[in-house]
């Protein structure tokens, strides 16, 4: 018995030698980790994607008929005023989301940055409308501000406002849109700006208090230029939410449908009904690829400009 | 520069007291160190001088103006604390500058206030750099920097050199004590580090669960402790106690230790003692009471000896150099004139 220990242990194991290094199997082990989400990314969003870019290039009928067009669809696209109207449509609904949110999300986690009982309750309230289908929150907010019966409507019609008709008026659609939107992101945001507010140390405001900081000086000197990375984040997914996310798409298809007068007509929606409404798969496929293009293009500036979200003192 | 008044002060959290009554006077231009065990209270003091706490009861005073409801840019303090919290996005300049600006002081004077600040820390060449970019020992001196281009009355260090490695603590203990000479501004400086107590302060305070034990210059602390408490904390390695009784004008300990009483010691026969030691005053040799070797651990100038003797440990440093092995049956002596003798119910000294 002690023979064969001995012999096992002073001889090479067979076993041992093919053994990877520590190294190398920590990285595999990684791999792997990854591996389900890079496939579902490559298989759900990669290939599409692909797709997207390819069908642009073709005139697609949706009923097996393939032609190649060349650059067919993109010179379409350039003389469509339709899509000139939603691409302005998509920009002033980004315009006024991203900052809207940036804004909403900060505020609300300053305002329950607090560990308490009734912050708790406050930060579950806020984050609520996350918990909820977005049709069935854009279906919600259509009968709420329908014009004259509408709660809203009947809210502000002791104000002279009770008239107006949120989603049927070009004037006002986007604002509505945005306002749902924003009631509806806002506290996704809130969580990603409390993490960052909890990654700040305490000990700068205590330092800062000293310094002769109030409140305002401390936010603006301290809360602000630590929360970059978190800011970052925020307006780059805020962005992508805003240009190709499914939020823009589903209240656009429940509420308004694009209308009225395609006032509230985004690219994304836009590209939806080329497809779908008039089959015309491969423009829609160029619209797509555009968008694509377009956010590739805003991504890549913002993360040169910030190195990628990280900052000169890191 | 000014004196600080700290007059019966509580700190109350809910229902717990964790500050009882403290009373403390700190002349102008003085480097108090306040020390004790993790908990007792010290940085919770500091902090309520600061402004950064709220004072539960009593007052603390500054140039005698009662800063209880000031705020703490109110109070003209400057303080340094445990992890520097300079501001990482700031530069070494900016983050000197940082209290200047809010003060709205100019431009220019904000520059020579800075570069004043810099030279006296040998911080010129760093000025451009963010505190990501500096050593310890650098970001260190950077806080002192911040502190001191305000010309604060009152410097607070709240344990500045716990995050440092020993050689540049002992550097940096004697940078803040060459800045202390040269500025003369009173100092509040909080460590658990005894080591650093006894070696930068005019006086010490000391203190436990929330109470000052003892307040006094290093060398009182160390020659005249009032009680255990501050007997077993000041010194290192800390002092032996060892349990006894009076007999017969002597001390008597079961662990066969017999010495005289030391002169002025005036304790009725039987009364139960505990004798403190320091290990530099124990005598290793062929007279005394018998002990063991336990542990040898030398250290080129002197060897620390742990002994055991009736189950109860005690050190002694030697510092001549001698062969002595763990396992070995010594003899130990007491100078008797060394002792210092507390009562064994109250820890007082006698």
């Amino acid at each position: 018995m002690t023979l064969q220990q001995t012999d096992t242990a002073a001889g090479p194991r067979p076993a041992a030698r093919r053994r990877l290094s520590f190294r190398t199997r920590e990285k595999i082990a990684g791999y792997l980790f990854v591996l389900p989400d890079a496939l579902g990314l490559l298989v759900f969003v990669g290939l599409p994607m692909l797709l997207a870019l390819g069908l642009g290039f073709f005139e697609v009928d949706g009923f097996g008929g393939y032609r190649f067009a060349g650059l067919a669809n993109y010179r379409r696209m350039w003389a469509d005023p339709l899509f000139w109207q939603s691409l302005g449509a998509t920009l002033l609904y980004a315009a006024m989301l991203v900052p809207s949110l940036y804004v909403s999300g900060l505020g609300l986690a300053l305002l329950v940055e607090r560990t308490n009982a009734w912050n708790g309750v406050l930060r579950a309230i806020f984050f609520l409308p996350q918990m909820v289908s977005l049709v069935v929150v854009a279906l919600i907010w259509k009968m709420l501000t329908v014009e004259k019966i509408g709660a809203i409507s009947r809210a502000l019609s002791p104000l002279g406002l009770g008239g107006i008709s949120f989603l049927g008026n070009p004037d006002w659609a986007m604002f509505a849109v945005v306002f749902v939107s924003v009631w509806f992101l806002m506290g996704f945001y809130m969580l990603i700006f409390l993490g960052g507010l909890q990654d700040i140390p305490k000990e700068y405001y205590e330092a800062a208090r000293i310094d002769g900081a109030g409140p305002l000086s401390s936010f603006w000197f301290i809360t602000l230029p630590l929360l970059r990375p978190t800011s970052f984040f925020v307006l780059l997914v805020s962005l992508v939410t805003a240009v190709a996310g499914g939020a823009a798409f589903d209240l656009i298809y429940v509420m308004t449908k694009g209308g009225p007068a395609n006032s509230t007509s985004l690219l994304i929606f836009y590209a939806y009904q080329q497809a779908f409404q008039y089959n015309s798969f491969g423009y829609a496929g160029a619209i797509a690829s555009i968008l694509v293009a377009v956010l590739l293009l805003v991504t890549l500036v913002m993360f040169l400009l910030t190195r990628g979200g990280r900052f000169q003192y890191e | 520069m000014s004196a600080v008044d700290i007059d019966d002060v509580v700190k109350t959290y809910g229902a717990m007291q964790v500050i009882h009554g403290v009373d403390l006077s700190i002349a102008d231009g003085e480097f108090v160190v306040l020390v004790g065990p993790s908990g007792c209270g010290k940085s919770t003091l500091l902090r309520m001088v600061a402004g950064l706490e709220d004072i539960s009861g009593g007052t603390i005073s500054i140039g005698g103006t009662v800063v209880n409801e000031l705020a703490p840019k109110e109070r003209n303090i400057a303080m340094v604390f445990q992890n520097y919290a300079l501001y990482p996005h700031m530069t070494v300049a900016q983050n000197m500058a940082f209290s200047l600006r809010l003060n709205r002081v100019g431009r220019e004077e904000i520059r020579q206030k800075v570069e004043r600040a810099a030279d006296i820390l040998g911080l010129g060449a760093l000025l451009d750099r963010y505190p990501a970019q500096l050593s310890g020992g650098q970001r260190q001196r950077v806080a002192m920097g911040r502190a001191i281009v305000r010309n604060p009355e009152v410097f607070l260090f709240d344990e500045p050199l716990s995050n440092l490695d020993a050689k540049l603590r002992v550097q940096m203990r004697a940078e803040i004590g060459e800045l202390h000479q040269r500025l003369r501004t009173t100092t509040i400086y909080v460590t658990h580090d005894q080591i650093e107590a006894m070696t930068m302060a005019d006086r010490i305070v000391v203190m436990n669960a929330g109470r000052v034990e003892q307040v006094g210059s290093p060398l009182e602390l160390y020659d005249r402790p009032r009680n255990l408490f501050v007997a077993g904390f000041i010194g290192s390695p800390a002092m032996n106690f060892i349990p006894g009784r009076i007999v017969e004008r002597q001390f008597r300990s079961p662990l066969g230790v017999v010495a005289p009483l030391p002169r002025g010691i005036n304790a009725a026969e039987g009364t139960e003692v505990v004798c403190g030691i320091r290990p530099d005053q124990i005598t290793l040799g062929d007279e005394g009471a018998p002990a063991e070797v336990s542990v040898v651990e030398p250290t080129g100038a002197e060897t620390l000896v742990v002994l055991r003797a009736g189950g109860v440990p005690i050190q002694a440093v030697l510092r001549d150099r001698r062969q002595i092995r763990p396992g070995e049956a010594v003899s130990f002596r007491l100078e008797p004139e060394a002792m210092h003798l507390f009562d064994a119910g109250t820890g007082v000294r006698l």
